[in-house]
């Protein structure tokens, strides 16, 4: 894996010119590069990621920026590596999460999705999708109902992100704003649902 | 020495690593009992006294008269004799402020100095104002003391665990303890996670894996996926305030409702320890006979399983639920689990391990000592931080941290479960024309109301140039270290107006209440252990005279006129002993008086047995042998 830090600078502890995050020099640990979350985690840029190579790409990188690895360094590279972790930790949370990660690519694409929230809904087929759904969440009582009712949300979800996949891979930006906006209100109706099938219990 | 030694990065060796002289050891830190381990190439192991005793109770004791407290086994039989001079279970206390102290009500046997007075905290035992952060610190020296005598080497770093679900005030606060030690903390480590670092390594496991840990004041439960080398944890809950110690004390009610009548506040703590015996024996017997002797009347009573588990049953449910909760968390459901394993003395009790084993569908791992467990994991974790190693913590943010919005309303930046370090930016604005400045309330819980949650700081972000409502940019910032330690910064954009705070002026101490309790301690570090070991001589000392009065005023009768002054002249050398400094002499007068007595004892011994037989049948006898 290879993290590159942006243009040819020199090392923060020897002077000398570095191409890693980690001097080739001296082997001091340099501060983190601004780079995309992606480029962090040496993945490419795309929607369809497989979750397995995220996490070992995670992994990877944890073992070695972690402060864990640099207990005994100076103050310095102490805090360099707390910023690297602190990076990768974000990188990877947003990447494991389809919505984090298709809203974070039309981040990146300029055009950042609308109504972030999911509560404001503009496109007139989906507000008759999200009525439908709201409709039977709030007419779904026995549980077994509202399993059913979770089972299809989750099937839902399962196609939306494929199609997401495509839209992303096609650079079709306008049909990726509108499925990731389902995809936001769907993720909200599940955390719904799963509150409705365990009362009681505070819902992430 | 080679000049030219060329370190991998990460792995370059602490520069007193080569060091044959010092050492980094892993603590237990526990509400009842505390540990302390050293690994060397990867095999941990527990440091034990010269009898090999591996455990040092939590328990701190302050003599009249005496400038260093007692720690452990000793204070342990201080207990019975001077309760209001004994401090157990501090754990409870670490990080909490004079306003939750309510809430643990009359759970606490210790006076409480000044409550209501805000802030931190501290204990009046018998006129000396302690705070829990320096009787942890007494703890931890005791154990650093014992690392050092063992190991023949400096130790001054370690790794110290806490419960996962600490928040960062008790985060903040054993930290202090540690600097108070003289101990630098290499890392906070939470218990689960150091338990599952010993078992992950010892048994090579990958997979999921649940560690349920109920300790004497703590219950964790934390979800962790081992893989290759890494431990990460998934998602963490529990009780900071739920242990073994609200087991004895509802063994201890039942009882004390038995009998029927009052119990005064002194005779609270000994009838906790009775009680707690009870909670032992039933660990492995169906039925045990408790004996209560206080008030003036000595009781005895039966208590059986069925009954104890009856009692405690609330309690437990409430560790499953939190069970259930942490695997909703995580969307995982208990059969996709590898294993569970059991962390902390409290797991020996039988109705826990059936419960345990029901919800998780599977008999739970406890073969590494469930006392032991959490030292050893830390202990792996002080050697992969000073040594290197391939393993690789990753953990998270027991308990959403967020900031008080309008209308009391908590808006979360960081929520639970978030993998740390962590770094996370909110962005708030004025909401007056003109207004200057802004009141920033960090709170930590999942709650939605600010009031519901646990307060950790307030301070003000001022000198906000005056703008219309609205047009300001405050953003605040949230960071959360490898230890698990907040950090708050906020700042206007415009101008660049900056404050930042260090989450610990409502319950930490502060820096110079830190600096004027480390000068103090330099000023006693006049040979340390010496002077603990002449403290423990007396109390020991102490203890037999207390013993002999209570003995004489009993079976005085038993002595002749010649042996009774025999005795008294013995107990007047352990007196004139105890006055002087010198250890050798308590300890030599002390032997001297106990052996005076001992025909005595030897008489009392034999009139007791006498009149505990008289009366009952052979068959009774029996049983209650057995029971006993």
């Amino acid at each position: 894996m290879s993290v590159s830090v942006t243009p040819p600078v020199s090392c923060t502890s020897c002077g000398g010119q570095i191409q890693d995050a980690i001097c080739g020099g001296c082997k001091s640990l340099q501060p983190p590069g601004v780079i995309d979350h992606f480029a962090r985690l040496g993945l490419s840029r795309t929607f369809a990621i497989d979750l397995a190579a995220l996490e070992r790409a995670y992994f990877q990188a944890q073992r070695r920026f972690h402060p864990d690895r640099f207990a005994g360094r100076g103050a310095k590279e102490k805090t360099f590596s707390l910023q690297h972790a602190t990076l990768i930790n974000e990188a990877y949370e947003t990447l494991r999460d389809p919505l984090a990660r298709a809203r974070y690519l039309l981040d990146l694409e300029g055009r950042p999705l609308p109504g972030g929230d999911g509560r404001t809904i503009a496109d007139p087929a989906l507000l008759m999708e999200a009525m439908e759904w709201r409709e039977a969440l709030e007419e779904a009582a026995e549980p077994a109902e509202l399993r059913a009712l979770a089972a299809r949300v989750q099937a839902d979800t399962a196609a939306l992100e494929a199609r997401l996949g495509d839209a992303f891979a096609a650079h079709d930006l306008g049909r990726a704003t509108n499925e990731a906006l389902r995809l936001s209100y769907l993720t909200k109706l599940g955390a719904e649902l799963r509150r409705k099938l365990l009362p009681g219990q505070a819902v992430p | 020495m080679t000049l030219l030694d060329i370190y991998e990065p990460g792995e370059t060796p602490l520069p007193h690593a080569g060091d044959s002289d010092r050492a980094a050891v892993g603590i237990d830190l526990g509400t009842t009992n505390s540990l302390v381990a050293i690994s060397t190439d990867g095999r941990p192991e527990i440091l034990r006294d010269a009898l090999g005793d591996g455990i040092v109770p939590s328990v701190v004791a302050y003599l009249d008269g005496e400038d260093e407290p007692v720690v452990g086994r000793v204070a342990t039989r201080i207990l019975e004799a001077e309760p209001d001079r004994v401090v157990a279970s501090v754990k409870r206390l670490m990080g909490r402020g004079t306003g939750d102290v309510a809430s643990l009500g009359g759970q606490l046997a210790q006076k409480i100095h000044k409550p209501g007075a805000g802030g931190m905290v501290k204990l009046d035992v018998c006129g000396r104002i302690v705070s829990p952060v320096e009787v942890s610190a007494e703890i931890l020296r005791t154990l650093k003391q014992r690392a050092e005598w063992v190991l023949g080497k400096t130790v001054d770093q370690a790794v110290i665990t806490v419960p996962a679900y600490f928040d960062d005030a008790a985060r903040t606060a054993t930290r202090d303890a540690a600097r108070l030690a003289g101990l630098e903390v290499l890392r906070l480590v939470n218990e689960p996670t150091a338990a599952a670092l010993a078992y992950g390594l010892d048994r090579a496991a990958e997979g999921l894996y649940a560690v349920y840990d109920l300790g004497g004041g703590t219950f964790d439960i934390s979800l962790l996926k081992l893989e290759k080398g890494v431990f990460q944890v998934l998602a963490t809950g529990g009780d900071a305030a739920l242990g073994g110690d609200d087991f004895d004390r509802l063994l201890a009610q039942a009882l004390i409702d038995e009998r029927g009548d009052a119990i005064a506040a002194s005779d609270v703590k000994p009838v906790l320890a009775v009680a707690r015996r009870a909670k032992e024996a039933l660990t492995d017997t169906e039925a045990t006979t408790v004996d209560l002797d206080f008030g003036g009347k000595a009781t005895r009573h039966e208590m059986t399983r069925a009954r104890f588990d009856a009692l405690i049953a609330p309690l437990v449910a409430r560790t499953i639920e939190a069970c259930r909760a942490v695997l909703t968390d995580a969307a995982v459901e208990a059969p996709a689990l590898a294993g569970v394993v059991l962390v902390g003395g409290s797991t020996r009790v039988p109705l826990v391990r059936a419960e345990v084993a029901g919800l998780f569908g599977r008999e739970p791992l406890a073969d590494i000592d469930p006392d032991e467990v959490v030292a050893l994991g830390a202990a792996l974790q002080a050697e992969a931080l000073t040594r290197g190693s391939d393993t690789l913590l990753l953990d998270v943010v027991p308990l959403s941290l967020g900031l008080e919005t309008m209308g009391g309303l908590v808006e979360k930046v960081i929520p639970r479960n978030t993998p740390i370090p962590v770094s996370r930016a909110q962005d708030f604005t004025t909401y007056q024309d003109g207004q200057t400045a802004m009141a920033i309330h960090v709170v930590q819980g999942e709650r939605e109301m600010v009031e519901q949650n646990r307060s950790l700081a307030r301070f003000v972000l001022a000198g906000i140039p005056a703008m219309v409502a609205g047009a300001a940019r405050i953003r605040v910032t949230f960071t959360v270290d490898a230890d698990g330690l907040l950090t708050v910064t906020a700042k206007e954009a415009l101008t660049g107006t900056e404050a930042h705070v260090e989450v610990k002026p409502s319950y930490g101490l502060s820096d110079e209440e830190m600096a004027a309790m480390l000068q103090a301690s330099f000023e006693n570090a006049r040979a340390d252990v010496t002077v603990r070991l002449l403290a423990e001589a007396r109390v020991d000392g102490r203890r037999l005279m207390l013993a002999l009065d209570s003995a004489l005023a009993v079976d005085g009768d038993l002595l002749s006129e010649d042996e009774r002054i025999a005795l008294e002249n013995a107990k007047l050398g352990l007196e004139e002993a105890m006055a002087t400094d010198d250890r050798e002499a308590v300890v030599a007068a002390t032997e001297a008086l106990e052996a005076v007595g001992r025909p005595f004892a030897e008489r009392r011994m034999d009139r007791n047995i006498r009149s505990a037989l008289s009366g009952v049948e052979v068959s009774r006898l029996e049983t209650r042998l057995q029971a006993g």
